[in-house]
């Protein structure tokens, strides 16, 4: 489990963790695709999941929350930063929860780039009562 | 009462081919790049067929062949458009039967569904659009004794479409029909769930369309959808998903300056008025099954009314009989006409499924029934299989707010009538919405005052062509099933004649 950094001004716990697959699958991508970042889809279909797009390909906006944020490279010496977005009107139902990013066995489409692989990330969550544990 | 005969055992009605291409210019093609992807049954979790896995090569010779045939075809009579439209109609009404075990074995539902819905559904849909282009007047306005205005509506040309695994060939036909009606040339982008039973129907129909007019690519969102929805060589992209994907598209097409139209899904909710319970009669029944149909088609519907809302006073009554009428649903063989809860489309959907179940768990919903995945055992062993799921709990949970796209129900109770509206409202999305009461007045306020394209008063589930169906918020932009959906796939071009010989007199 892989805890991102703290992005949310005025808090002080992790929201967001890549589990051990989602870590090494993300590498992976990075090889093919060059830098990655996350946005959590709502909707139908292929929604409720993270959605997994080259860095510049989905345009966020002020309406979208930065999660948490993580340095895949596993050498010190290189910087391979991944974001991790959702939409503010989202946020506001999940701020009571911790996200961990895995990977499942799957089929998965919309534009996600680990589909051809595969498989398929998913969230596992960890409900609080509150939004206050991450401040 | 009948089980069909699995693909690939004697008295199947369809035999599967080993490999599956592109559909491009009337022709099977290749793959540019030679790689093809499984198509899994989720009936068995097996492949069954490997399909082209297209990239942005195989989009670019589809969109060579669509605007090869758009002229044509554009300027063909809406008469002869029309009877091109009946002929598939009939074609399909013909074909029911294989076409439904196609159906079950791609996508894994029910197969009396496919049977008594999505393709006598997808026929009509047919036959709706053949009579809507037919019917579709210009107009004209005489401006003054020597200027008339006359508006006409013309195609766009190539457009492209990018649809969902749930009703495959029923999601590909509300977007097919109308665009084909209007005159356009089409490139379809099927899910990579779902990729099959798409392609069985055009090798049926392939004969009746002029080459180039419908070109089918399958493939990876990523490497056959984002060179679609991103092309500058469409004039318009319709798409039918999730709301991540639904940005990425607006994206592209505002890049493209193209509209797009979009169904992103919902959480719709079904509320019942204690009215329903004045009598335990047929209406009851009826509203009864109203609530059991959050397992229609497994729960993987964007209007599924994964939330129920009940009225205090009936709250225990209704909702045990709810409970009672959902432990007898069929679960079983997909084959099997007696089953009316199959497979879910993929184990990426189960997973995510089992993943919500937890989440309500962890956020103290009571579990009512189901709640575990199920192994029907033999050959189905290893199929997606989920039991139908009730919770209970409050509008605020994530369980009532997410869509969960399983036969999963989150039930709550609601105390008069704002406190229904307020209820029902308290969400992103906005496309479907059941409203059951014996009192028409009622039942007309509520459905004014929800806030979502599709309001169901005293029914659910049915969407006969006509019926204008879209969402209201983030479920998405724009109306399929109804005429309305031409305006999506024309172009007004407008005539401003004058029948005078005089000059202006300015230069």
């Amino acid at each position: 489990m892989y805890e991102s950094q703290v992005t949310i001004e005025g808090e002080r716990h992790s929201r967001v963790a890549l589990s051990d697959e989602a870590l090494a699958l993300v590498r992976r991508l990075w090889t093919i695709h060059g830098p990655l970042m996350f946005h959590q889809s709502g909707g139908c279909c292929d929604g409720s999941s993270p959605m997994c797009f080259p860095v510049g390909d989905f345009h966020t906006s002020a309406h979208d929350v930065l999660l948490g944020a993580w340095d895949i490279a596993s050498d010190a010496d290189v910087s391979m930063p991944v974001e991790f977005w959702m939409s503010r009107e989202q946020f506001d139902y999940w701020s009571h929860t911790h996200l961990t990013v895995d990977v499942v066995r799957g089929r998965g489409s919309g534009f996600s780039v680990e589909a051809p692989e595969g498989l398929r990330f998913l969230i596992r969550s960890r409900l609080m009562d509150s939004a206050m544990p991450f401040v | 009462m009948t089980i069909y005969a699995a693909p690939g055992t004697p008295d199947s009605l369809i035999t599967f081919k080993s490999r599956y291409e592109h559909w491009i210019g009337g022709e099977w093609v290749a793959p540019a790049k030679g790689m093809y992807f499984e198509d899994i049954t989720p009936v068995t979790g097996r492949p069954f067929a490997e399909v082209a896995r297209g990239t942005a090569e195989d989009i670019e010779a589809a969109l060579d062949a669509a605007h090869k045939a758009a002229p044509a075809w554009g300027k063909t009579s809406t008469t002869e458009r029309a009877r091109v439209l009946n002929a598939i109609a009939d074609v399909i009404d013909d074909n029911r039967e294989m076409l439904a075990v196609a159906e079950t074995w791609d996508n894994g539902k029910a197969i009396r569904e496919p049977l008594n819905a999505d393709l006598p559904l997808a026929a009509d849909h047919f036959r709706y659009f053949a009579s809507a282009i037919r019917s579709q007047d210009g107009d004209f306005q005489e401006m003054d004794g020597t200027m008339t205005a006359y508006q006409y509506h013309e195609p766009l040309g190539v457009v492209g479409q990018i649809i969902p695994w749930n009703f495959p060939i029923l999601m590909a036909v509300w977007k097919l029909a109308p665009a084909l009606a209007a005159g356009n040339a089409v490139v379809l982008k099927p899910a990579e769930q779902t990729p099959v039973s798409i392609l069985v129907l055009m090798e049926l129909i392939g004969d009746i369309l002029p080459p180039g007019v419908v070109n089918v690519v399958n493939g990876f969102g990523v490497e056959a959808g984002k060179p679609l929805a991103s092309s500058n060589r469409i004039r318009k992209i319709a798409f039918t998903g999730e709301t991540t994907t639904g940005r990425l598209i607006l994206q592209y097409a505002s890049a493209n300056i193209i509209p797009a139209t979009l169904e992103l899904g919902g959480k719709s909710p079904n509320v019942f008025f204690s009215d329903v319970a004045d009598h335990h009669d047929s209406f009851y029944d009826k509203a009864q099954e109203g609530f059991t149909l959050f397992a229609f088609n497994q729960g993987e519907v964007c209007t599924c009314p994964s939330r129920a809302l009940i009225e205090k006073p009936i709250y225990d009554s209704f909702l045990g009989d709810a409970i009672e009428r959902t432990r007898k649903a069929v679960q079983g063989n997909p084959l099997d006409t007696d089953t009316q809860v199959g497979a879910q489309a993929s184990n990426d959907q189960l997973e995510k499924i089992l993943s919500y179940i937890d989440i309500g768990t962890q956020e103290g919903a009571k579990l009512l029934l189901g709640g575990e995945r199920a192994d029907l055992g033999g050959d189905l062993s290893d199929g997606y299989y989920v039991q139908p799921t009730i919770f209970e709990g409050h509008n605020r949970m994530r369980l009532f707010q997410e869509e969960i796209f399983g036969p999963v129900v989150a039930v709550t109770s609601f105390d008069g009538y704002d406190d229904a509206i307020s209820i029902a409202n308290d969400t992103l999305y906005g496309l479907g919405a059941g409203v059951w009461s014996r009192n028409g007045n009622v039942a007309y306020r509520a459905g004014r005052d929800i806030q979502a394209g599709r309001v169901w008063v005293n029914n659910y589930h049915a969407y006969p062509a006509g019926a204008a169906f879209g969402g209201y918020k983030s479920s998405g932009i724009g109306r399929e099933n109804n005429k309305l959906a031409l305006s999506h796939y024309q172009q007004t071009k407008n005539l401003l004649v004058s029948y005078s010989e005089e000059p202006l007199g300015f230069f």
